[in-house]
């Protein structure tokens, strides 16, 4: 800063306003982040380019292009070696295949926004539908698999045997790929009779205890000796101490561990779509483009997956931030 | 538990404290309505798999206070485990094609180890530890590029922070179709799945020095490389080790279940798929059986070059 007063900022400037602060905050830790996507996007437009060569060569002979190259010869070059070939039909049928082997961004942007805002929630064509068959599994596993890693985890903390003896079984749990058995699971319980949510919620139950079960460990045992010793001269039960010490304690590990078990809980029940025979649901759209080759719709269930995901993450966060902030605990 | 009380002098204080000497008197409470209605619901059998577990948590506890506890505690919680599993399939007869029995399973496994080896030379070795080595080395090489930019750490980490959390097993269809069924799309699903939480860990440790350790290298002279070596190297270890265990697990499931998009006739993924389409559940079991091993294997290695290499670490002190 300089001493000269005409280059002091008048007070009404937007900098002094709180809203200004918060918004120039904002650009600062924003445009790195933009910058990235957008080399991100860069990268993959060019990607879509050899991706797609032998694709667009040929559409370009179909339309009366006469090329150097015959369409069996394409087939056993590399991508880049036939855009080098064929610069120009390469670069003119890149971003406008129907069945693209690499779809280009905005495909999938008109594809999200033609599924989502153009069709009716009710149809079959609406991912918006998808999201929501998948949602309902999701949050139900959720809601399971956080109330026992809770549970788990206050057992774990107050009784020894329990931490001696479940504690390396649940680690040992993780490693089982349950994705895996997922399938078995589904048709196991389909056996038994139960169809529908309650198979899939397990799925998402089993990914997301563990890392509420972590995490609620290390909360419960966040307090201090100090903190501890408080209690026990208030001679306060051991359910007293977890009430009015331990848990309130444990919030702010419980809601970091709570965002990674949401997004583990979508996974979940995603993958949980795929052995029914793929009906409904955003796994049902992948393993149904993977099978017909729509890869536009396969990339566009994907995107719309991550967007369910980070929106259920950012539901957490908020709840985070008002919980925290309530409790005097945010930072 | 450790409180004190005084005990009663009647006799049955007597008793009540000697039981509560073993477990607090509110689990025996728990224990004996559970047996009342599970003896009510589900007959004697249930009574019989309740005395079992009663029984073995009881030698677990009273094993769990001696210092050989500390490794036996878990072993014999899984050997109930095991046990009850048996006992339930056999008192109720559960049907094969719900819930094989332990021993069942067991005497499938040993019976299909050639072809079980070859699936997992298939999925663990050719694909998910192939894509494990690429991801991890990418994301670790990436991680360490990126942390000597301050505008790219802050543009990456929010955003492989985004991507970790994807259910980037969903790529699996795209990977299978660009690169064909054999193990090399397993391989490219594993890299794309351990690559971000690789490279965020990383990006994370790295940053994980104090301004003092920062300090103390700069007084020592250090050259950009020696800074590397000799501080941030070390400080982002139990990062990357952290990466590396959720990438052991992501790599797995990444080779498993890319394996249900489509693979040769070999490897776990589709040994699963194909057995539990002809209801042969031991099979499934026993392929089950040989990811988890793999899977804890290669958890446990890794757990233990840790703790060789970052034996310094708080959190590694605090246990031994």
């Amino acid at each position: 800063m300089t001493d000269t007063p005409a280059l002091e900022i008048p007070k009404t400037s937007i900098r002094s306003t709180r809203l200004g602060r918060a918004v120039s905050r904002g650009i600062h830790a924003l445009w790195p982040v933009l910058l990235v996507i957008a080399a991100v996007a860069g990268i993959w437009y060019a990607a879509c380019i050899p991706m797609n060569a032998a694709q667009s060569a040929l559409d370009a002979e179909r339309a009366g292009a006469t090329l150097s190259t015959t369409a069996a010869e394409r087939r056993d070059m590399a991508g880049l070696s036939v855009v080098i070939a064929h610069p120009a039909a390469a670069l003119s049928g890149a971003f406008t295949q129907d069945r693209p082997r690499l779809p280009a961004p905005h495909q999938v942007v008109a594809e999200l926004w033609d599924t989502t805002v153009e069709k009716k929630i009710t149809s079959k064509r609406s991912l918006v539908f998808h999201a929501g068959i998948t949602l309902g599994p999701t949050l139900l596993g959720f809601a399971i698999g956080s109330l026992a890693g809770i549970l788990l985890a206050v057992g774990i903390v107050y009784s020894r045997v329990m931490d001696l003896s479940v504690m390396p079984w649940a680690i040992a749990s993780q490693t089982i790929p349950i994705l895996a058995i997922a399938p078995m699971i589904i048709v196991v319980l389909n056996s038994v009779g139960i169809q529908g949510l309650v198979p899939k919620a397990i799925i998402s139950a089993y990914l997301s205890f563990f890392p509420v079960t972590v995490g609620m460990v290390k909360g419960l045992r966040a307090p201090t000796p100090a903190d501890l010793d408080l209690m026990r001269t208030w001679n306060a039960s051991a359910l007293r101490t977890l009430v009015s010490l331990r848990l309130p304690s444990s919030l702010p590990y419980l809601f970091a561990s709570l965002k990674i078990a949401v997004a583990a809980a979508l996974v979940g029940a995603i993958i949980g779509e795929l052995p029914t025979g793929a009906v409904r649901g955003l796994g049902a759209r992948l393993l149904a483009g993977s099978y017909y080759g729509q890869t536009i719709q396969i990339w566009s269930a994907l995107f719309g997956a991550a967007i369910v995901a980070a929106g259920l993450v950012a539901v957490i966060a908020l709840l985070e931030r008002v919980t925290l902030k309530r409790m005097g605990l945010a930072r | 538990m450790t409180d004190q009380r005084q005990t009663h002098p009647s006799q049955l204080g007597e008793l009540l404290a000697r039981l509560r000497r073993i477990a607090p008197l509110w689990l025996w409470g728990a224990g004996l309505v559970a047996a009342l209605f599970a003896g009510i619901l589900g007959g004697l059998p249930a009574i019989a798999i309740l005395i079992t577990w009663a029984v073995c948590w009881a030698g677990n506890t009273w094993i769990a206070r001696t210092t050989a506890g500390r490794w036996l505690a878990p072993v014999i919680f899984g050997l109930t485990l095991l046990i009850l599993w048996e006992i339930t399939v056999r008192l109720y007869a559960v049907p094969t094609v719900i819930l094989p029995a332990p021993t069942q399973i067991a005497v499938t496994l040993a019976a299909n180890l050639p072809t079980l080896w070859a699936d997992f030379v298939q999925t663990v070795v050719k694909g998910a530890l192939t894509g494990w080595l690429i991801g991890c080395g990418a994301g670790i090489a990436t991680g360490l590029l990126v942390a000597r930019s301050d505008v790219l750490r802050r543009g990456l980490l929010p955003v492989g922070n985004f991507v970790a959390a994807l259910p980037i097993v969903g790529t699996a269809p795209i990977l299978v179709m660009w690169f064909g069924f054999g193990w090399e799309s397993k391989a490219a699903v594993v890299v794309v799945m351990v690559f971000f939480p690789m490279l965020v860990n990383t990006v994370a440790g790295l940053a994980d020095t104090t301004a003092m350790q920062r300090d103390l290298m700069r007084t020592y002279g250090a050259t950009p490389g020696q800074d590397l070596r000799y501080l941030k190297l070390q400080a982002a270890l139990p990062f990357i080790f952290n990466g590396l265990k959720i990438a052991t697990t992501l790599a797995l499931i990444g080779a498993i279940v890319a394996e249900f998009f489509g693979s040769p006739t070999v490897g776990l993924g589709f040994r699963i798929s194909t057995e539990v389409g002809r209801l042969n559940l031991p099979m499934v079991w026993a392929s089950i059986v040989t990811a988890a091993l793999a899977g804890s294997l290669s958890y446990g290695l890794i757990a233990a070059l840790e703790k060789h290499l970052t034996f310094w670490h708080p959190s590694q002190r605090a246990r031994g």
